[in-house]
């Protein structure tokens, strides 16, 4: 690891003024800190943002469940609230990582790190969450770019994440046995007027599937799943899986997920 | 005192182990240390036209940059393969040069090429990225099957043939299938696999300008080897001012054998800066760089009569040796496989010839279970194999053919002297209630999973090994073994061994011996090992050998004690030696109340005289003090063997498997202390359940090692492993009078065909390890499976 500067902010503002092209935030550093030691990625400074007030804890109203950025994913599984509101998210909570993670990990860092195989992302495509930044608020439709990449610009920092409350939902994961990412993990939730089904792992990033979103808007039981056809031609393939491998666990993490809601 | 010996003890170490406390090589720090980074080759072959190290050697804190022209000026000797083989030709085998640090060519991804010594880890690793290396960059070769029809990637070694060995008589073979009834073939890989011992391999050089003496610190399992070789064969240092320290050490697995080009450099920097200059792998170092093991691609027929009786085996193999020849890299995948490829079965005839070839990959050597895990794979995957095909039940089959009289000897090279085959797969049947599978089958199936049995009916020769025979075909040494008994003054006693413990418990199983054979309590023994300086030499620990051969040693020692114990307390009880018993710590003259127990002899030994109200003259001719030295070379390699069935539960939507049911009956001859066997038992099993279902080191084909992380490469975990049922039978060894066979590779060994052969059963078709949900989906898929299809 390259030397750093270490610094606190206190509040989103004091972060944003802290932060240059040379610099980055810390919350957990669950990703970022294994990239510095292996040299993958040195910056002038950290900023730390776990003492900015306000931007932890869970709120929940009866549409939506809001989460601040800097709450760990330990906090989220053990959340009665989201356990009672939206219990797919936090059993996705629950399978990130390792306790170890869980305790450190933030679904903010989650989310704007952006990681082709994390969970979160699945989660806020699929449950239509808006990104309360400190700038602006942003669709997840609208914020997940590319692998790791987002719309976040230099600076612009994660509040929250408010995530709409689902008549049913459900997520399943295929783990890497090595890295127990996801492979596939497909994340599907049923609203009123629409079904919405990410999918993590088996892209690029994050992306909604039309495919089981048309079927299941028309029959939302796993019967319509098996008749789906889904196509390899943009999934990855790589010494755990092929892209036709993943086609296939789509159906069947799907198939699972529908079964958990 | 209730006998140690058997005893489930619980180990001496683990406290320190399980609080923190271990003492290993990067837990020393030494005044004025710097520290050492190696800048390695980011290519799997190309030629080095240029290394600029003017920049690094002007980074901040930088105190020199070595490479390849510092250490040929310097006449450091490059790395060697210790035991030879020769070919079918009557030829030795071809070693290409292995320098320290490269100097004209590199060979895998990972290859030293350059060290920059600083005096922070940062300031080193800062400057190893300012160390600018031209290369000119040549196509690799990199799978087994395709490096003998590929260029020469060593001059002067053609078709990157390194030998061509065989063993067995082919005529008579040939003759015997040309009599069989039906010829079983299978082809079959065994996957390469990297040892990832929990410490990674760390060395510290520490050269004392005053004295002129040379320590190093290194993580090995064979620190006087270690020494010998860099003292003869690199000359880093003469042997008697070299010291090597092999402090705690976390696991070996064959991977701490070698001696590496960081020990060598690290130690060769140390005396050219006069400094201690430490180096501790990083994890992505140990997985490029560490020996890998495994990498067969191997060819099996096996010829049957009608009624089922195996007349013949002939086996090809292609072994993949990796870029350059290490210490064991040659004898692992000839004389440790093909003579193990009969099995416990009475095979008549038999054949096996290997191709020993260089590619661009990681040098592979000793990885636990070294061959025999090979070999096991290929006679347990085709026995079970043959069963299916004539329509026999696979145990029966496998009883048809056992060995049955002993002592046996092979038609390849074993003479194997105990063993009761049935009796312990007997005993693995019942424990698994074999007879009752198919009713499990059906219940599975109506869980929807595919479930499949697996037996694996294996033996090891161990206790490496016999000197006679190891130096008769090849090994540049013998692999006897040392101890040392020195009693204190106050009635304590120090044993030191030339055996190592990285994991194997030796302070507690050592003990425990010592404590019968003397009567001392376990609490008074001290095992010393890993210090050139504190005991005699010995060969270090690998290959189930730590028990039969050093444990031995240490019973002879015990011996030696007892008799000068006897001498001295003839004298002290006005008796003669020889109406002396020795019994539970206590020299008792024959028809008498007369004793002494062995802590008052010790203390005679060394106040030998009138002291007080001691009076404790020692007899003539008998020296003071009371430590004796034993040296022990068996006569035999000695051959545990056992039974492992597996049971496995495939989902045919996904195509993962899951271990349902694992049965061990091993037969390890004594049984010293059955809970640390049990220990070695489970790890081994997991080992093996590792290679079978999970673990692949994988080259891409530029070279590059795409599963060079955890990330990436699958290690079995703790919810991949069932429960596992453990029992024994024991037929005591006759090579060593412990009786006792060695545990340490058993579970490597066996459970690989067990649990593939537990997978195929359930998918019905050939599946090659790793069986990865993948690969099993897709065999399903083709297999017709409907569910595998949707």
């Amino acid at each position: 690891m390259k030397n750093f500067n270490f610094k606190s902010a206190t509040s989103t503002k004091e972060a944003t003024k802290l932060s240059s092209v040379k610099t980055t935030f810390l919350a957990g550093g669950m990703t970022l800190i294994p990239a510095m030691k292996l040299r993958l990625a040195a910056y002038s400074d950290l900023i730390n943002i776990k003492k900015i007030k306000g931007i932890s804890g869970i709120k929940v109203s009866s549409k939506s469940i809001r989460i601040g950025a800097t709450t760990t994913h330990a906090e989220v599984a053990a959340s009665k609230e989201v356990g009672k509101s939206i219990p797919s998210l936090a059993v996705l909570a629950e399978g990130i990582g390792d306790p170890q993670v869980r305790n450190r990990g933030t679904i903010g860092g989650s989310i704007a790190n952006n990681d082709p195989a994390a969970d979160y992302p699945s989660a806020c495509l699929a449950l239509n969450a808006i990104i309360h930044t400190s700038k602006r608020k942003i669709a997840a439709d609208k914020f997940f770019k590319g692998m790791f990449e987002t719309d976040l610009k230099k600076g612009e920092l994660i509040e929250s994440i408010e995530f709409q409350v689902p008549e049913k939902s459900g997520y399943a994961k295929f783990p890497n046995p090595a890295s127990r990412y996801a492979i596939v993990g497909v994340y599907i939730a049923k609203f009123k007027n629409e079904v919405r089904a990410a999918i993590t792992g088996a892209g690029n990033y994050v992306f909604r599937s039309n495919e089981l979103e048309k079927a299941l808007s028309a029959n939302f039981s796993t019967s319509a799943i098996d008749k789906v056809n889904i196509s390899s031609k943009e999934l990855n393939s790589d010494i755990h899986a092929s892209a036709e491998y993943r086609a296939h666990i789509i159906k069947v993490m799907a198939k699972k997920a529908l079964s958990f809601s | 005192m209730a006998n140690l010996v058997g005893a489930r003890i619980e180990r001496k170490e683990d406290k320190k182990f399980l609080t923190g406390k271990g003492r290993y090589t990067a837990d020393i720090n030494l005044s004025n240390q710097t520290y050492a980074y190696f800048v390695r080759s980011p290519h799997a072959r190309a030629k080095i036209t240029k290394v600029d190290h003017s920049k690094a050697k002007k980074a901040p804190g930088v105190v020199d940059v070595f490479t390849g022209d510092s250490v040929t000026k310097d006449k450091i000797g490059g790395l060697i393969c210790g035991w030879k083989i020769v070919s079918q030709d009557g030829k030795d085998m071809k070693c290409p040069p292995h320098p320290v640090l490269a100097k004209d060519v590199v060979n895998f991804v990972g290859d030293h090429v350059a060290v920059v010594v600083a005096e922070t880890l940062e300031q080193a690793k800062n400057a190893a990225e300012l160390v600018n290396v031209s290369y000119k960059l040549l196509k690799p070769v990199i799978k087994t099957e395709k490096a003998t029809s590929f260029e020469n990637i060593h001059e002067g070694i053609d078709n990157n043939l390194s030998f061509d060995f065989i063993l067995g008589d082919k005529g008579k073979t040939n003759e015997a299938f040309s009599k069989a009834d039906k010829v079983v073939k299978l082809d079959l890989v065994n996957n390469r696999l990297i040892p990832n011992a929990m410490e990674p391999r760390a060395a510290i050089g520490d050269y004392n300008t005053s004295s002129d003496e040379l320590t190093l610190y290194t993580a090995s399992q064979n620190p006087h080897l270690d020494r010998l070789i860099m003292s003869a064969f690199n000359a880093v240092h003469p042997e008697h001012k070299f010291r090597i320290v092999s402090p705690d050490v976390g696991g070996g697995f064959g991977s701490k054998i070698n001696v590496y080009a960081e020990d060598v450099v690290v130690a060769y920097a140390s005396k050219k800066i006069g400094r201690p200059v430490k180096w501790v792998a990083e994890r992505s170092e140990s997985f490029m760089s560490d020996n890998h093991g495994r990498d067969h691609v191997t060819h099996a027929e096996l010829a049957l009569k009608s009624d089922g009786k195996i007349i013949g085996l002939k086996v090809d193999t292609i072994a993949n040796l990796g870029a350059y020849s290490l210490v064991l890299a040659a004898v692992t995948p000839t004389y440790l496989y093909a003579p193990l490829v009969l099995g416990i079965y009475d095979i008549p005839a038999a054949c096996c010839t290997v191709k020993g070839v260089y590619t661009n990959t990681a040098p592979t050597d000793a990885y636990r279970g070294a061959g025999r895990p090979e070999a096991t794979y290929v006679i347990e995957r085709i026995v079970t194999e043959a069963a299916k095909e004539i329509g026999m039940d696979q145990a029966e089959f496998r009883k048809k053919n056992f060995i049955n009289k002993f002592p046996h000897q092979q038609c390849l090279v074993h003479n194997i002297d105990s063993g009761d085959y049935n009796a312990h797969l007997d005993k693995a049947l019942e424990l698994s209630d074999y007879k009752n599978f198919e009713n499990r089958r059906s219940q599975s199936a109506k869980k929807g999973k595919l479930r499949g049995i697996g037996l694996s009916t294996y033996f090891e020769a161990c206790g490496v090994a016999p000197s006679a025979v190891v130096m008769s075909i090849g090994a540049g040494v013998g692999l006897w073994e040392s101890a040392e008994i020195r009693f204190n003054p106050t009635g304590n006693v120090s044993v030191f061994t030339g055996t190592h413990s990285h994991g194997q418990s030796h302070d507690t199983t050592f003990a425990q011996i010592v404590g019968d054979k003397l009567g001392v309590s376990i609490e008074n023994i001290d095992i010393v090992h890993g210090d050139t300086d504190k005991g005699p030499f010995g060969m270090g620990t690998y290959g189930s050998r730590s028990l039969a051969v050093g444990g031995t040693a240490i019973v002879k020692a015990c011996d030696k004690i007892i008799a000068k114990g006897k001498k001295v307390a003839a004298k002290m009880l006005e008796g003669k030696p020889e109406d002396i018993d020795f019994k539970g710590g206590e020299f008792i003259l024959k028809n008498s109340n007369k004793k002494k127990t062995i802590g008052e002899i010790a203390f005679a030994c060394y106040l030998p005289g009138t002291f007080g109200d001691v009076k404790s003259p020692l007899p003539e001719g008998v020296e003071p003090g009371l430590i004796e030295t034993s040296f022990f070379d068996p006569s035999n390699f000695s051959f545990p063997s056992g039974s492992h069935i597996c049971e496995v539960e495939v989902d045919e939507e996904t195509g993962e498997t899951k271990l349902v049911k694992y049965t061990v009956v091993d037969d390890f001859g004594t049984v010293i202390n059955p809970l640390i066997v049990e220990g070695q038992v489970h790890g081994g099993v997991a080992q093996g359940v590792g290679q079978a279902l999970y673990e692949n080191a994988h080259y891409d084909e530029s070279g590059q090692l795409t599963s060079a992380s955890y990330m990436d490469y699958t290690m079995p975990r703790a919810d991949n492993l069932p429960q596992i049922t453990i029992d024994y039978t024991c037929t005591p060894a006759t090579s060593n009078p412990l009786g006792a066979k060695g545990c340490g590779e058993a579970g490597t060994i066996a459970a690989p065909a067990a649990v593939m052969n537990a997978v195929i059963d359930a998918v019905g078709s050939d599946v090659s390890m790793p069986a990865t949900a993948e690969k099993v989906w897709k065999v399903l898929k083709k297999n017709g499976s409907k569910k595998a299809a949707a």
